[in-house]
């Protein structure tokens, strides 16, 4: 009987919104790791994640495109011009009517302003242009718009978080919310704080997106990951954003 | 878990094709090495000879328990007064479990002023590493490490 | 695009022990992974990396697949006078890749 009673009551909490995490209890993902890879991050000259930084200056200035045109001949210098942007990525697109994470706004430059194709999620020079802007915010917090325009779409990356899903049957929030701290297998499970990316993942052996992250979480889980690009993606980014407000950014992060 | 994923980390070599196996006791060695699969001692062999294999002097600085079995931060210091007439020629870092033997080979000569470099190197599964010093007199001196690596939770698809 | 990041002091004084860093961009593909379809990926890891004191070597380091990708090599050196360092990378299908810096030795 009071078997029975534990069961309903574990089920009840996870099927309710409660168990986010307190303001003051927020840990990045750095603080969860072993001090040999914490020195990896600190060093700028030991970061492999600033080869990325590195290659993206160089883009930066690259004209390209039928329109022959740099980013730097718009923006100038990005180390003025994007100070800050990342923090409040994903922003409002209005002429898509939804919100659009760092790389697809990155690609809608290319395409409508410098006449060039988009590039590939994962591929090197989104990559190096994605670390390039969002490492001009590093120390900055995360600081998502208070944009009544996005409620919709943070309501729904939310659910997603709270959604259980795959074989395993897991939300976000099972292990993310309510299971930090603890381990799975050999790995720490920290909070999913986006506050390092595109980051340096050792595992992965070079930069990746937090898109990347997800879908190889939800891999794990056994769900079928969404695709590159799809608007889950950039919900549930949103809503990951609004739930790390106020920590600062470190891209380019190096974690396990 | 899964146990397929591409990695090269499940990957064992099989067998040591070109290494004589037979009769691997060190009868000029000071101290007897730890038991180790054959390439292993093999590879020391070939790069040691008959001299004798001496422990000490040389510190192998790794996580006993790694973060990630891809990238492990490892740092390899041998004592030496670094003179022109007292040095450290060479460090050889070896392992025991991943495909090949060798890690990496470090030349170096009285003008380094400190034995100590740093890298980063992929380990297979826990295991053994071992540093080899070739110092300028000839001598050799060892030192190793039993690393814990686990595989990470979940598996991605590539 | 390969690009490389090297640390080394910009002044010492005659007889400092430095330390210098180089990390580079590289996949150190080892050999020994498969593709989905069970090919073989073939080997393509920076095999040696070579540093130079105006013009004298001194340090040189044999990689293995075993040293991760984007490698990293911290390594020390006595300053004896004021010039350049001057790093090499050589690898597989014929790469090829060097770096500098200066340093001042007073």
């Amino acid at each position: 009987m009071r078997a029975i009673g534990a069961i309903i009551a574990a089920l009840l909490l996870t099927i309710a919104q409660a168990g986010e995490i307190a303001h003051d209890q927020r840990r990045s993902g750095y603080s969860f790791m072993a001090p040999d890879t914490k020195a990896m991050q600190d060093d700028d000259t030991s970061n492999p994640g600033m080869l990325w930084v590195l290659d993206g200056e160089a883009l930066w200035t690259k004209r390209i495109g039928a329109a022959d045109k740099a980013c730097a001949d718009c923006h100038g210098d990005a180390a003025a011009s994007m100070k800050g942007v990342a923090a409040r990525y994903p922003a409002f697109d209005k002429a898509l009517g939804r919100p659009v994470d760092l790389e697809q706004r990155i690609n809608l430059c290319r395409t409508e302003h410098q006449q060039a194709p988009p590039l590939d999620y994962e591929g090197h020079d989104l990559l190096a242009l994605t670390a390039l802007i969002a490492h001009q915010s590093r120390g900055m917090p995360i600081a998502p718009a208070d944009d009544p325009q996005l409620e919709p779409f943070l309501a729904e990356g939310r659910a997603l978080f709270m959604q259980r899903q795959g074989q395993l049957n897991l939300a976000c929030t099972n292990c993310h919310d309510d299971n930090w701290d603890k381990h799975l297998a050999g790995s720490a499970i920290t909070q999913g704080q986006p506050t390092g990316y595109p980051m340096y993942r050792l595992e992965w052996q070079t930069l990746g997106s937090l898109q990347r992250r997800l879908r190889g979480c939800m891999t794990g889980i056994r769900a079928q990951a969404f695709s590159y690009g799809a608007p889950e993606l950039v919900e549930l980014e949103l809503y990951l954003r609004s739930r790390a407000a106020g920590m600062p950014v470190e891209t380019p992060a190096v974690r396990p | 878990m899964s146990g397929n994923r591409q990695s090269t980390r499940r990957i064992f070599l099989k067998a040591a094709s070109s290494a004589a196996v037979t009769g691997t006791v060190y009868r000029v060695m000071l101290q007897p090495l730890h038991a180790t699969p054959a390439t292993l001692n093999s590879a020391i062999r070939n790069l040691v000879g008959e001299a004798p294999l001496r422990t000490g002097r040389v510190k192998l600085d790794i996580p006993p328990l790694v973060e990630n079995g891809n990238t492990v931060p490892m740092t390899v210091s041998v004592t030496s007064p670094m003179t022109v007439d007292d040095y450290v020629r060479s460090i050889h870092v070896f392992n025991e479990k991943n495909p090949q033997p060798h890690i990496g080979n470090f030349h170096l000569g009285p003008a380094a002023g400190r034995a100590q470099v740093s890298t980063r190197i992929r380990l297979a599964d826990s295991q053994k590493v071992v540093a080899v010093a070739q110092m300028s007199d000839g001598s050799f001196w060892s030192a190793s490490v039993d690393v814990v690596v686990t595989l990470a939770a979940c598996t991605e698809e590539l | 695009m390969a690009s490389a990041l090297i640390n080394v002091p910009r002044r010492a004084k005659r007889g400092d022990i430095v330390e210098l860093r180089a990390l580079t961009s590289h996949i150190m593909e080892t050999g020994y992974r498969r593709t989905a379809a069970g090919e073989v990926i073939p080997r393509d890891i920076i095999t040696s990396f070579t540093c130079r004191y105006n013009g004298r070597e001194i340090f040189r380091a044999d990689l293995f697949p075993a040293i991760s990708a984007n490698p990293y090599l911290s390594f020390f050196t006595t300053a004896t006078e004021s010039g350049t360092f001057a790093f090499e990378w050589i690898g597989d299908n014929g790469f090829s890749q060097t770096a500098s810096a200066a340093i001042t030795v007073e």
